[in-house]
Order: structure tokens, then sequence, then C-alpha cells
């Protein structure tokens, strides 16, 4: 697919701030850190709730436990697709059931990375509340999903992508808002 | 600014060519093989999840046809299916139209007629998989045909084998019992060559002709156990059929006194050499049971694991398919 750059939606230093600010949000809005729990949705939202959960003890002291959450199992579009579904591990060690989670993702687009999620964390058990935590939410849902925590809302069409690059992933760190050309 | 931008998937991950059918380990690459064994960890994973119930292949069915007896595989494959959130539809060989007479084809025809996603096939006709592979449009898993293939066996025994060794690659491996019958020998034989394996070959004389040594590279017999034993990474013990044993005449006494696997033989493998068998388990026979029950022993291991190499390929197979859509790997076998 070929793509073109529109405009940078972030910077590295913007991405870090914004962090900052999504990160006093979630403690300040669960009352505390008690039972609260991380769970970065693969890929790009491992990466962004580490950064999250570091923040968090860097002014609270505290060691919020962070999950890594694979959904390619739960997907709802598996049957349309014919490139080989990779599935990768879900990494929780600690029990959901009872934990005040919020899922991490990158992007919120459709809602349905979401609803996937949520299915694969009710196999792990009853969490006593879930919230989300976006970095970008670019609109166009299809299910009633929204997330608590946004990093930012920005208007998009159809055919443009929000690109999230990270430096754990990517090696390098904005985000931009690209647009595919036929 | 024009970029090339990759797509949204695990880019990081190298995805071989998807498979059409499982029939054979022979034809698969290294690349393949690794794949699915790094695809089966998750799946591993799983089988601790409190729920043990995906949806991910909900609304499919997998035929479960087994026209020879077996109990371990097929409760395998139906409890993967089940697993995965699939259902099976079941043909045993004890109960089946097979004993009025009815054609192989005659039979996976009238299974493929209520139109199934996969068939899973076990046939005591070696090539069995393959001839139904040519002609039904669905993927076929192979749960072994005669004494050709068994491959999820091969697959899941490799699992245990890199989990245990840390590796794949280069390793002494023994394999000791009735390997001229045995399709579970010929599909290890194949996998773990290809990771540059040695095989030493020990048994009867009769289950353990010279033809074998030509299966792959590295291949020798070794007519005494002990001698046999030495220095292996990896040592496999197959089940005595005894209604073979009676075939050239050679006691079960005979067996016990020449190839049983004991503590004492199997001191002569590394320290940490890791212990195999494919069940079920003739205690007393084949091996001591302070073998199999030893910390070197993977029996148990090789069980769970099946479950998780199963779903995996049932997942990869079945998978991404609509119900009418051609398939991506379709028009070729394998």
């Amino acid at each position: 697919m070929r793509v073109v750059e529109k405009r940078q939606l972030l910077s590295a230093e913007e991405i870090e701030r914004t962090l900052q600010r999504l990160a006093h949000e979630i403690v300040e809005k669960s009352g505390g850190t008690s039972n609260l729990a991380l769970i970065g949705v693969r890929r790009r939202g491992v990466p962004l709730a580490e950064r999250l959960a570091r923040t968090i003890k860097g002014f609270s002291r505290v060691d919020v436990p962070v999950g890594t959450l694979d959904i390619t199992l739960y997907r709802d579009d598996l049957s349309t697709v014919a490139a080989q579904p990779v599935v990768q591990s879900t990494e929780i060690s600690f029990g959901v059931d009872d934990q005040d989670l919020v899922l991490v993702d990158d992007v919120l687009y459709t809602g349905r990375t979401a609803r996937a999620a949520m299915n694969g964390l009710f196999d792990l058990g009853r969490p006593r509340r879930v919230r989300m935590c976006v970095l970008v939410d670019r609109g166009h849902r299809e299910l009633p999903i929204e997330a608590t925590f946004v990093g930012q809302t920005i208007t998009t069409s159809d055919t443009e992508i929000v690109e999230v690059r990270l430096r754990e992933i990517d090696n390098e760190e904005r985000v931009m808002l690209v647009d595919r050309v036929s | 600014m024009l970029t090339e931008l990759a797509n949204q998937g695990p880019a990081h991950i190298q995805v071989p060519q998807r498979l059409r059918h499982l029939l054979e380990v022979a034809p698969l690459t290294t690349e393949q093989i690794s794949f699915i064994l790094d695809q089966a960890k998750p799946f591993q994973e799983f089988q601790r999840h409190p729920l043990k119930k995906l949806a991910t292949l909900r609304g499919k069915t997998i035929a479960l046809a087994f026209f020879e007896p077996s109990t371990r595989t097929r409760i395998s494959f139906a409890t993967a299916a089940a697993r995965l959130g699939a259902d099976t539809m079941n043909l045993q060989a004890e109960s089946s139209s097979l004993k009025k007479g009815e054609s192989l084809m005659d039979t996976v025809w009238t299974l493929e007629a209520m139109r199934p996603d996969a068939i899973v096939i076990r046939h005591a006709a070696s090539g069995a998989a393959h001839f139904v592979a040519q002609r039904v449009d669905i993927p076929v898993l192979n749960a072994g045909d005669g004494t050709h293939e068994h491959p999820t066996q091969a697959l899941l025994d490799a699992l245990t084998i890199r989990d245990r060794k840390g590796r794949l690659e280069d390793l002494n491996v023994t394999i000791i019992g009735d390997i001229l019958h045995s399709r579970v020998a010929r599909s290890n034989i194949h996998l773990l060559s290809k990771f540059g394996a040695r095989f030493t070959l020990c048994g009867p004389p009769m289950w353990v002709p010279a033809d074998l040594e030509t299966l792959a590279p590295r291949v020798v017999r070794m007519s005494r156990i002990e001698q046999a034993l030495e220095g292996a990474d990896v040592v496999m013990s197959l089940r005595v059929q005894t209604e073979r044993l009676h075939e050239p005449p050679f006691s079960a006494d005979d067996y016990v006194r020449l190839y049983q696997l004991t503590p004492e033989r199997l001191k002569k493998a590394k320290p940490d050499a890791a212990v195999l068998h494919p069940g079920p388990i003739i205690r007393g026979l084949e091996i001591d049971s302070t073998v199999a029950d030893g910390p070197q022993s993977c029996i148990l291991e090789q069980v769970s694991n099946g479950l998780a190499v199963r779903m995996t390929l049932l997942f990869q197979l079945v998978s991404g398919l609509g119900p009418d859509a051609p398939h991506p790997a379709s028009g070729t076998v394998q």
C-alpha cells in the first residue's frame, strides 16, 4: 500500500507530555492506585502501558501491575482475512478478578479491537471495572465503545490512517496522519 | 513526503507460506516447522486458563474420521477443536459403516456432504490422507496413515524437546523399538533431521532393517541398547505392539532383557537426556516405571503439548476461510 504523509499529529515530546497527563488522569479518576492494573493491547499498546506504569511509579511510588494482551484469537474478522493470522502470547501474571483494569492501546478507531480485548480479558476472570486509555481517538466507531482516557481526539476521513511510531518498536517516535493513494 | 508503510500486522514475525493441509512432515521447511512451534506457545499458555473455551472457530465443524482405533489422538483433536469453539463430527472405526464394506472415499464424501470445514483422518493405509486430500475441497490433517507418517505427533514431540533442551538443532536422538512399523519414528526422523539431528536406531533386528538408514542423513543402527544410548540428548521409546512380537519368534521376556529402557541403561545417555514415548506406554515392557515416572520423562508434557499443537494447526488451517471462500493456497497439495 502506498500512502502519503499529510501531517504530523504528535511529536516525540508531545507524546511524552500526553502520557504524563494520562497517567495523572488515570490515578486521579481511579481515586488512587489500589487494585489498579494496566493491560497493554498488542502491539503498540504494550510499550504505552509500560510507560504509563513508569510515570505512575514516578509520582506515586506505586508499582502498578502491567499485563500484555494479544487479541488475535478474539478478532471478529478471522473468516475474511486470507493471510495467515499470527497469534502472540498474552502475558498477564496477576489475577484479573476484582481488578480495576485499564486497557491501553495506541489508536481507538472502530472499537472492534476493544471489543475483542474485553472478550479476552473476561476469559481470564471477572474484573471489577474495565476502562480504556488511548493515545489517539480518531472516530468512526462501529460499536458502542468509548475510551475514558484520551490523549488526543482528531477528525479523520475513512481513507486516512493514524500511524503511531514508538521508539521501542519503530526506532522513531511520532504520530502521523497519512492517506492512501491509489 | 511519500512513504512505504508496513501493514498493521506483527511485521517482526516471519510468516511462511500458509499450509493447505497437514499430510506429512517430510516436505515442510524448517521455517514452517519453527513457525508452527512458535505459534503453539500461546496455546500452551491457554491450557492453564481458568476458562478453556475460545470462540475463534465458532460455527466451524471438524470431521474426525478415525478409520483405525484411536483413543489418545482422537480425544486430543476433539478437545483441541472444542477449546477453539468448533464442533466435531465423529467417525470411529468400531462403529462405522466401514464394517459394512463402504469404501474410504464413499465414507469421506458422506462426511463432506455434511459440510465440515476440515477433516482429520487416521487410516491403516499409508498414503490415505494424501488420497483424501486430492479428492476433497477442505483442509485435511493426517492423524496417522499406516506406517507412513504421524505429523502432529512429530510436531508435539519437537515442541516438547525444544522446551526441554532449549533447542532443536544438532541433537543426538536414540529411538528404541519397532521402528519398521512406526509412523511416529518416521515423522520424527524427517522432522529432527531438518535441524541436523543424528539418529541411532535400536531394537530387534526384524524391526530395524538396514534400509531405515536411508530415511535421512546421519542415521545409524546399533544392536546393543547400552551402546545406542551413549551420549543421547533425546531418547524415544516406542510402544511394543505385542501382537507383532510373534511374527518372527521373539518373546516379551527377550524384549525386556535386551531393549527395555531401564534407569541403569538411561545413565549411558547424557544426564539431562529427555525421554519421550508417544503412548500408550506398557510399563515393565518397553519402559521401566522408574524411567516413565522419573524427572527425565516428558510423557505427560507430550500429552498437553499435543493439545497446544493441534489447536495451533486447526487454527492455522481452518481460520480465515469463509464458508465458500477459495483457500489462498487452493490447488496445491501441501
